[in-house]
């Protein structure tokens, strides 16, 4: 029994909506992570442009302060735990598999409930918004006391982020058994797509820092409802401590929502430029140093509450350090790029687009962590612009040049490809018009999670809320051209790019429902 | 029309970025009154000028091989994929410069962090939403609150040039005497932060924390709370007035005898 | 790696949206009751259920295929990584609260105290307080009111005793399951279930001493949220791991396993194991020192 090939085991393929929802097929559950973000990016959008359109002018318009503060809170865990760590896993299910030469995930029934708890914890999450004292409105931080002073809506927030946390654990778990246990024979560490690195590291921060963040929020719980003191200084416990924890979590959390970018970035530069990456065995070991220094810079977040000396020092020096493996990459994807043969279609352009924004935003990481200097910008908007840059033209772009390079493979079609760069071009235009200003205003001295703001800061808030708009509109076009390349288009062929190398362009566009049922000799 | 004057201010700031242009200064953190305040602007400009430097060496290389090493062109590709010497480079070069940038950094962090020799110690107390000041060694206390109009809030109202950095009782302090600053908060997290002092720390309610300035100029500085608390953080500004040392005892001596004057009464 | 030449892969399955329904139901329930909803009792009871049912309805399906011998060892392995990893990720969570305990103990409470960073917070708000620990380690507004702490050297002790004893009972039994002695496993395996089972009745000793004796309860101070927040997770996990035990005893009697495929046996004996080690940590940390 073992050995057979278990396509002639599928006799029952359900069909219509269970299909979906009992599939354990990692490309199946791949579409619906990356479906379920995208409807999640639109939500999460929405809110971003309630905010910006309140910000649009100085004064009290649109919200209630708030609904304001609710609409920053739900925006971020929406965004983070809705849309870019979903949209990650997504494609891990679709071409962790393929790339390795395996037939699915590890433990498909556990990667479909992986999934399955997605849209019941984000109801929950966002049912909030209707709810008695309104959605949470302390910031995605969550810091005590303030959001003990969550209405109805605290405890559906404590278990939807259980909830979340159990699915990314659940996803992590899977990616790491099909990564050590699925390879193709032959397929050695060395050998695998960076991509693959990069989400074996990022799984093991999930299975590691997820856990904690579920840990801190019970401490919130049971502080709330059960009379405990975690963070009352009169029992004897301390607010601060919660920062502590949170961010022993949030730091590895903002790394988990960007090693996958390498990992994408990683396979087209050298397609497009028809080129081996430069540096394979050096960018393994940054990915794994950016995630060792994860666990020991957390409290960069927290300059400003009056740890002891010797703290600050330390978390400075370490927070800096992270700039070294993260310019090691840079460097190589740059020196891929060095006498190459370019060209440059949408996920080339949008690769490049993301290396270059996230660099300034790194750049403007680097500044956040000299001590001194963030406790002026700490809590401004030179901290919102700092993570924008690295979040939106980072993970979001490269999410997109993903789904570009890989869109025609998923479905066999091509997509428009001028309506691709336009998509580009408005993008990339519309997020520096976003989120620049923000580096001024910051400067200048507003304080980011204020929904009104004084006079000097009204020209360059108002240049960001258009700029939102025009994003956010670009990002309709991309909707449309998915959605499109699904229903037609000209066939692609299984190679699709010219210089693509590896795996997943040896099957067919689309491929095989089990893509390797026998392994795949591997050079 | 309006959209398109904006654009073109934001596109001229950007690009006059160190001429002396005023509203490219504006928009830079301010350079502040105090030594420390004037040494983290330097440690600022410094890092980001390092920042800079390094962008365009990384974004020239990129864009000359973008020009260049394009397919269009008619190049055909090269192979190299490794180059341990220039990976070591790349690894020791950055790190020699993080070097450069900590020491500064650490010197100016170690000069924010001693408070001795304070001569003056004011206790703040943060509330949802406003702030309390306490002189302590006299009997001066009170708190300081918002003071725009809700009119002007709610767009009833032309708002004044100090639209939500108002408040309705100024922090009085000397110049050139080292100030001590307690810091607490009675409800939820708050932030007091003067960006012209360089100073912002979390008052957290159970513990104090410690900060202390000298400022150099007499003037008015206006800051704000900078830890959300709630739904009027926004609305929570700090305005400090350093004045002269004998304006200073006077107004303490006043205060402090109104104050006694109204407790007398009140007995 | 694979080294046949074929891979398995399970059907279609109902059971996960069965246990995201559950779980979503319980969940709600919860949250409704703690709003002061007492709606929400039934619920989260309906929501409870579902999760049993389901529990119970997976393991089965899995187990009948184990037994029809569905799964190769590419799948066994798989398992193992998986239960791996979930012990590991089970280890941070239990690091958050010892996290804590320690931050307490070495940073919040000397610093209410007035040591180190803490002179101006003990010097204006809270003058009267003298942190020590344990005996005033409910904080300065003494929280819960005076309480006594619980020794290490009585009921603690015995349950450490007990489950070391029962790491080496079911490592007996294991040993016995490899050398197919049939009585050795089952003896083995139901003593590792009553250690569990009286471990778990000493704790509930515990807890009413705590409870009656010494007015130690989640509300003394940080000293309480510590010591039952992390006992108190303990013990949900040795009940969890004692259920495990019975079901994998049943199975034992049954016939189930064979010395080379008994992935399960193992999987549950990593998780006693891991139990063991976090309650070693406890006894050192919260109790002993
Ligand atoms: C994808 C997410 C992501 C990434 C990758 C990063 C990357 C970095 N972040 Fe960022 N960060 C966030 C997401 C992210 N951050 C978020 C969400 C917050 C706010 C959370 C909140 O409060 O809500 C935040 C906040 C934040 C703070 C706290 C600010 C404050 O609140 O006061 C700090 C402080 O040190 C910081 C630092 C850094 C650093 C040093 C890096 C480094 O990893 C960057 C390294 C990269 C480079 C430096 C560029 C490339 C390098 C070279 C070209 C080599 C040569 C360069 C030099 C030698 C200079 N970040
Ligand atoms: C991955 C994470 C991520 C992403 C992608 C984004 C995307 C965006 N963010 Fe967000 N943001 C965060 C993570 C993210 N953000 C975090 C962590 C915070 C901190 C929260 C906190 O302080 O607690 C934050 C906070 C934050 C603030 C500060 C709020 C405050 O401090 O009060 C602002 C303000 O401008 C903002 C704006 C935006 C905008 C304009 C986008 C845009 O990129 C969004 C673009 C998308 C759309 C606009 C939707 C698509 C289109 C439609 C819905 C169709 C209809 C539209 C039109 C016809 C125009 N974000
Ligand atoms: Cu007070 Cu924000
Ligand atoms: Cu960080």
């Amino acid at each position: 029994m073992s050995s057979v090939v278990n396509d002639t085991h599928h006799e029952e393929h359900p069909s219509g909506i269970m299909r979906w929802i009992t599939t354990t097929n990692h490309k199946d559950i791949g579409t619906l992570y990356l479906w379920f973000a995208m409807i999640m990016f639109f939500i999460g959008g929405l809110m971003a442009l309630v905010i910006r359109s309140e910000l649009f002018q100085p004064g009290l318009q649109f919200v209630d302060p708030q609904f304001f503060n609710s609409m920053t809170t739900m925006h971020a865990l929406v965004m983070i735990f809705g849309v870019v760590m979903p949209a990650f896993t997504g494609l891990a299910n679709w071409m962790i598999p393929i790339m390795i030469g395996g037939p699915d995930m590890a433990l498909p029934r556990m990667n479909n409930w992986s999934f399955w708890i997605l849209p019941f914890a984000f109801s929950m999450l966002l049912s909030t918004l209707w709810m008695d004292g309104g959605a949470p409105a302390g910031g995605w931080t969550l810091y005590p006391p303030l959001s003990l002073q969550t209405g109805d809506a605290f405890p559906f927030l404590i278990f939807a982020i259980h909830f979340m946390g159990l699915s990314s654990i659940m996803g992590a778990i899977n990616v790491v058994a099909t990564i050590l246990n699925m390879r193709a024979p032959g397929m050695t560490l060395m050998k695998m797509p960076l991509f693959v690195w990069t989400w074996l590291i990022t799984a093991f921060l999930l299975i590691a820092v997820m856990p904690v963040l579920a840990g801190g929020v019970t401490m919130l719980l049971t502080d709330k409802f059960f009379g405990t003191s975690f963070f009352n200084a009169a029992g004897g416990g301390d607010p601060v401590m919660f920062q502590h924890i949170f961010w022993f979590f949030g730091h590895p959390e903002v790394y988990i929502l960007i090693l996958p970018s390498f990992g994408v970035v990683s396979a087209i530069i050298p397609t497009f430029a028809r080129k081996p990456l430069f540096g394979y065995s050096s960018m393994v070991y940054a990915t794994a140093s950016i995630a060792f220094l994860s666990f020991i810079v957390w409290a960069h977040h927290m300059f400003t509450v009056g740890m002891p000396l010797a703290g600050e020092v330390f978390f400075m020096f370490a927070t800096m350090l992270i700039a070294v493996p993260t310019g090691v990459k840079v460097f190589n994807w740059v020196t891929t790029m060095w006498k190459g043969a370019m060209t440059f279609e949408t996920p080339m352009l949008f690769a490049i687009g993301f290396i270059i924004m996230f660099t300034i935003g790194g750049f403007s990481g680097l500044m956040l962590a000299i001590t001194p200097a963030d406790f002026q910008y700490h809590d401004t908007y030179f901290v919102v612009a700092h993570f924008h840059y690295v979040l939106v033209p980072g993970s979001i772009f490269a999410i997109m040049a993903a789904c570009y390079f890989w869109l025609p493979k998923w479905t066999g079609n091509m997509y428009p490809e001028t309506l691709g760069k336009i998509h580009f071009w408005l993008s990339t235009f519309f997020v520096n018009l976003t989120f620049f200003p923000m580096h001024f205003v910051g400067l200048a001295g507003m304080p980011r999670r204020i929904p009104d703001y004084s006079l000097q800061f009204a020209d360059y808030n108002m240049i960001a809320s258009i700029g939102a708009f025009g994003f956010g509109f670009a990002q309709l076009i991309f909707l449309y051209l998915i959605i499109k390349t699904i229903k037609g288009g000209k066939k692609a062929t299984d190679q699709v790019w010219e210089g693509a190398e590896g795996l997943e362009w040896t099957l067919s566009s689309p491929p095989p429902y089990h893509s390797f049922n026998t392994p795949p000799a591997i050079k | 029309m309006f959209l398109i004057k904006n654009l073109m201010f934001f596109i001229t700031s950007a690009l006059l970025i160190n001429t002396a242009n005023a509203g490219w200064l504006d928009l830079n953190m301010p350079e502040g009154v105090t030594d420390i305040s004037q040494e983290v602007f330097d440690l600022h400009m410094l890092i980001l000028w390092i920042c800079v430097v390094i962008g365009v060496i990384v974004f020239g290389a990129m864009f000359w091989s973008i020009f260049m090493h394009r397919k269009s062109r008619g190049v055909t590709p090269a192979q190299f994929h490794e180059s341990t010497s220039l990976e070591f480079l790349w690894t020791v070069v950055p790190f020699v410069i993080l070097i450069g940038m900590a020491i500064p950094a650490t010197k100016t962090l170690i000069k924010m962090y001693d408070h001795s020799d304070s001569e003056i110690h004011i206790k703040i107390t943060g509330y949802q939403w406003l702030w309390q000041y306490e002189y302590l060694n006299t009997n001066v206390s009170f708190y300081s609150k918002l003071s725009t109009p809700y009119n002007e809030i709610y767009n009833k109202q032309e708002k004044n040039i100090n639209y939500l950095q108002e408040v309705d009782n100024q922090l009085i302090v000397p110049v050139n005497k080292k100030i001590r600053f307690l810091l607490t908060s009675n409800d939820v997290l708050h932030a007091w932060w003067v960006p012209d002092l360089a100073l912002k720390k979390d008052a957290i309610p159970g513990y104090i924390n410690e900060m202390s300035v000298v400022i150099n100029e007499p003037g008015i500085y206006r800051g704000r709370c900078a830890e959300l608390c709630g739904r009027h953080h926004g609305f929570m500004p700090i305005v400090i007035k350093a004045v002269d040392e004998d304006e200073y005892e006077e107004w303490i001596t006043a205060s402090e005898a109104k104050i006694s004057g109204v407790a007398k009464v009140n007995k | 790696m694979s080294e046949s030449g074929s891979y398995y892969i399970p059907n279609g399955s109902k059971w996960p949206i069965i246990a995201s329904i559950a779980v979503c139901t319980a969940m709600v329930g919860g949250s409704t009751l703690l709003n002061g909803n007492n709606f929400g009792k039934y619920v989260l009871f309906i929501g409870l259920a579902l999760i049993v049912f389901m529990i119970v309805g997976w393991f089965n399906t899995v187990i009948s295929e184990s037994e029809n011998g569905v799964y190769d060892t590419q799948v066994d392995t798989s398992f193992r990584w998986g239960m791996i990893w979930f012990i590991f990720s089970e280890v941070m969570f239990f690091a958050a609260f010892f996290g804590a305990l320690y931050y307490v103990r070495a940073y919040s409470l000397p610093w209410l105290g007035g040591e180190g960073a803490g002179l101006a917070t003990n010097t204006f708000l809270w003058p009267e307080y003298e942190a020590n620990w344990p005996s005033t380690a409910n904080g300065p507004g003494e929280i819960g009111g005076d309480f006594q702490v619980m020794g290490a050297w009585g009921l603690p002790a015995i349950n450490t005793a007990i489950l070391l004893t029962s790491g080496v009972t079911l490592t007996w039994a294991h040993h016995a399951l490899k050398e197919m002695k049939r009585m050795q496993l089952i003896i083995g395996l139901g003593l590792t279930v009553a250690l569990g089972i009286l471990f778990m009745y000493f704790q509930g000793l515990e807890y009413g001493h705590a409870f009656n004796d010494l007015n130690l309860n989640l509300g003394s101070g940080i000293y309480g949220s510590t010591f039952f927040m992390l006992t108190g997770f303990h013990g949900f996990h040795v009940t969890i791991g004692t259920i495990m035990l019975i079901v994998i005893l049943g199975r034992c009697i049954y016939g189930h396993f064979n010395p080379k495929n008994h992935f399960a046996f193992e999987a549950v004996a990593w998780y006693w194991h891991f139990v063991d080690v976090v309650w070693l940590g406890l006894f050192i940390f919260v109790y002993w020192i």
